[in-house]
């Protein structure tokens, strides 16, 4: 059985770009189950939460404690950006990639891509050039990316900005069945009907800092800062 | 006009006629240019990739001093590469002077510098782009490298084929450390030079149209074997 790289405890966790304070401090656990999303009204420090949880953001020393090493850390987790970023390589090669980075052969890694592309629809477009695709089929790309080396703890950037209904129900169906898998979710999310039908936890983050944090029922139910109050009933926000 | 017009036809003759010491110096012309080429490219292009990728202290300076060696007077390098070749040189004692591996040698060191500044400006765009997933994927440098070049093969065929460019229409220093010596170091342009200094214009001419031909020839070549510009590619 392998160590698991979590729970995840953050103590006073800052970021700091040009000398201004973009995140934290932050201090809360990330448990070794269910799906995280983060809500929050835009430059609240969503994005750069999860940049900073990934490792993409310099941040405060030592404030993030895992229970592994950092590369076992590293190599345990996969990050899906808001605006997939495509590689110049067939939709079958993008795919591969990280198995290929991982050590596996071409061909192995090529027949395991063929077989997540199958998973996610996108098995009718496996030679065709990655950057050609929609941006439904972009998105369910990186997503076959993120998790052909069946992470542990996954990020998503807000995975179904600006997707129709159609393919955020296919992105949803394709999450739900990595949780199942025993993966750990944490996604941030504009769309507060995906946050009720993913989330087990939410996160409010307001201005880089968790204004409020737990259980789904109990958090749209009944939100306890006035802050959460304000964003969920559509107010504006100082 | 008359003589672009007697140029013209002697090309065409020289061709049609596959004048044996015309094929010998395109081929020579052939194997320093594309010589120099794939050993500069085996140079520039890393080194290229390894400057979008890095961040140290004197890297603007690098940078700069990198493009302005795209503009390195060729008579100079020839002039440095005979001094180092030649036999009171350090290394004098190859016998390399007066042959067209000092000729490659000149050619390298001119076109080097032009391929490496191409392939930084075309794999810092890429880089741009690849930067967070290739850093989410945990890459090391090596595979960051070996990634950027791979995506970024057609930008970086232009690198290449900019110092083919250069190569093959390089004279000045390939003449002072090849010496135009006939059936050994003469090439199409320092045959060009000759034959202009004995006032053979048409012939002059007549090279330099195959030097053309041949130059335009070699860019189709590769852009057919590398499938650029096929829709769906990139």
């Amino acid at each position: 059985m392998v160590a698991s790289i979590l729970p995840l405890h953050l103590t006073g966790l800052e970021v700091h770009r040009r000398g201004k304070r973009l995140l934290g401090p932050v201090s809360m656990t990330l448990k070794g189950d269910g799906t995280t999303v983060i809500i929050g009204p835009n430059g609240s420090g969503k994005t750069t939460f999860l940049r900073a949880l990934h490792g993409l953001e310099r941040c405060t020393h030592d404030a993030a404690k895992w229970q592994a090493d950092e590369e076992t850390v590293r190599a345990r987790q996969a990050f899906v950006f808001q605006s997939p970023i495509m590689m110049r390589r067939s939709v079958q090669d993008c795919i591969a990639y990280p198995l290929i980075l991982a050590g596996q052969g071409k061909t192995n890694a090529r027949a395991a891509a063929a077989e997540w592309a199958e998973r996610v629809g996108l098995s009718a477009a496996l030679t065709r050039p990655a950057h050609v695709l929609s941006g439904g089929e972009k998105q369910k790309l990186a997503l076959a990316r993120a998790l052909i080396r069946q992470p542990e703890l996954l990020f998503l950037d807000e995975p179904c900005a600006n997707l129709d209904g159609r393919s955020t129900r296919e992105i949803e169906v394709i999450l739900a069945d990595a949780r199942q898998s025993g993966t750990r979710v944490v996604m941030s999310t504009h769309d507060m009907g995906q946050a009720r039908r993913l989330a087990d936890d939410v996160i409010f983050l307001y201005g880089g800092l968790i204004h409020e944090a737990g259980p789904k029922d109990a958090f749209f139910s009944a939100p306890k800062t006035p802050e959460t109050r304000a964003f969920l009933n559509g107010d504006l926000l100082p | 006009m008359n003589d672009i017009l007697l140029g013209l036809a002697e090309a065409a003759r020289l061709i049609v006629s596959f004048d044996p010491e015309l094929i010998e110096i395109t081929l020579r012309s052939l194997q320093v240019s594309v010589g120099a080429m794939v050993i500069a490219s085996a140079i520039g292009l890393p080194f290229g990739a390894w400057l979008a990728i890095n961040r140290f202290r004197m890297r603007r300076v690098v940078i700069a001093l990198l493009n302005a060696l795209m503009g390195l007077p060729p008579v100079v390098v020839g002039l440095i590469v005979y001094i180092l070749l030649s036999r009171s040189g350090p290394f004098g004692v190859l016998g390399l002077l007066f042959t067209p591996t000092a000729m490659v040698i000149a050619q390298v060191i001119i076109i080097t510098p032009l391929i490496a500044s191409i392939a930084h400006q075309a794999i810092r765009e890429l880089w741009a782009d690849y930067h967070d997933l290739l850093i989410s994927l945990n890459t090391t440098k090596s595979q960051r490298i070996r990634a950027l070049l791979w995506d970024g093969r057609r930008a970086l065929l232009t690198a290449s084929l900019a110092g083919f460019g250069r190569a093959i229409g390089e004279v000045g220093a390939i003449m002072i450390v090849g010496g135009n010596i006939d059936h050994a170091t003469r090439v199409l342009t320092t045959a060009i030079a000759l034959e202009t200094g004995k006032g053979e214009f048409a012939l002059a001419l007549a090279l330099g149209f195959v030097l053309i031909a041949l130059a335009i020839a070699v860019n189709f070549a590769m852009h057919a074997l590398s499938r650029t510009e096929r829709s769906g590619r990139w």
